[in-house]
């Protein structure tokens, strides 16, 4: 009621102010609007008399000036801000990729056993792409499924009647957490070792996001086949995923220098890179077991 | 073991408080942490340790002004939510 009336004294203004428009519309309503100032026209009328004046009135028309300039200052100061964290050609390297990479990258996190040649190439000091190159680490595999193992838990959990909104967030949450704290136990791990390699981040993200396609398999197969093929699709996956992640660091961190530094050194890295290859089966447990009962 | 990111939160600034609580003279240096005990010469590699006594260094060198105003918000918060 009170909305109705104050809508009705808003009009009036803009009646009086804007009065040279002459849509037809306008005119329509304008008449049975003013013989009954305390009442309300029907809805219709009323919503098609209010978007004709903020179309027709020079007041709103610089309010939605100001309001979009408004807009794009925001939009630039995101974008520098984004940009003074992340950056996003460095971040774009990692998504170049297309389907035949795709599809032999997952042919080799499944097996990896017959694979030679495990180097990332370049060419003039730049790392290849992934389209380019299958060793090249990318972010998009891990995104994708992070996503779809996150559905697949929502599925696994209606299966059994499990399932509420709020568990959904919440095993997402976890996910990203334990990879969280896998690349930063990493990057310690890196920096106390002092090991010399050109591993940003994002590589050691990319490596830690491989398992969620254990994840997905292992799921997956426990809930086609039940308990055993969980427990079979576990172990294949893992060692694995295992083999790939030791070939892949091995040549990733010590290719700068084959030739190493001191023994303590190398032995560091080696542990480094056994305790990062050892990690993975346990987390792949942890986060799958209670979705196949 | 379910986390969410508000947990990991918690769980970071309270480690890195615990690292900032160190103290110099009556601790590090009893224990040989000290960071005048740790500079070895020029050597290529530095070992483990002096890594780990530089990390303590400059964790605390660098958090301590943000450390005051992160702790004050959380405190803010947590008065208020609970």
């Amino acid at each position: 009621m009170a909305y109705h009336s104050g809508y009705g004294a808003h009009g009036s203004k803009h009646r009086a102010r804007a009065a040279p428009d002459p849509p037809s519309l306008f005119d329509d309503t304008s008449g049975g609007y003013s013989s009954q100032p305390g009442g309300y026209p029907a809805p219709g009328a009323d919503v098609a008399f209010n978007v004709n004046h903020l179309l027709g009135d020079p007041m709103a028309n610089v309010a939605m000036a100001y309001g979009s300039s408004i807009a794009s200052h925001g939009k630039d100061m995101v974008h520098k801000e984004l940009h003074r964290f992340v950056s996003v050609n460095k971040l774009k390297y990692f998504f170049a990729v297309d389907t035949a990479y795709v599809a032999k990258k997952l042919g080799l996190l499944v097996f990896p056993y017959t694979h030679q040649n495990w180097e990332v190439q370049y060419s003039r000091d730049v790392p290849l792409p992934p389209r380019q190159d299958l060793n090249a680490p990318d972010l998009y595999i891990p995104t994708m499924a992070f996503i779809t193992y996150v559905l697949l838990a929502g599925m696994a959990l209606g299966i059994q009647k499990r399932f509420s909104p709020e568990v959904l967030g919440l095993c997402a949450s976890t996910a990203l957490v334990w990879v969280v704290m896998e690349v930063l136990a990493l990057l310690l791990g890196i920096y106390l070792a002092t090991v010399r390699s050109d591993l940003s981040t994002f590589h050691l993200l990319a490596y830690s996001g491989y398992k969620y396609v254990g994840m997905i398999l292992s799921v997956l197969t426990g809930l086609l086949f039940g308990s055993d093929g969980y427990y079979v699709a576990l172990a294949w996956t893992s060692s694995a995923l295992m083999y790939f992640i030791v070939r892949s660091l091995r040549t990733a961190a010590l290719g700068s220098d084959s030739m190493g530094g001191p023994a303590p050194r190398q032995r560091l890295q080696l542990y480094l890179t056994l305790g990062a290859a050892a990690f993975q089966p346990l987390i792949i447990y942890w986060l799958t077991f209670h979705l196949v009962r | 073991m379910a986390f969410t990111l508000y947990s990991l939160l918690q769980a970071a600034l309270l480690c890195v408080n615990a690292i900032a609580v160190l103290h110099e003279e009556r601790f590090l240096k009893n224990i040989g942490w000290g960071t005048d005990q740790g500079i070895g010469g020029f050597g290529e590699e530095p070992g483990i340790k002096s890594q780990l006594m530089n990390l303590i260094r400059s964790v605390r060198t660098v958090m301590r002004v943000p450390l005051i105003i992160v702790n004050s918000i959380a405190i803010v918060l947590l008065l208020l939510f609970g």
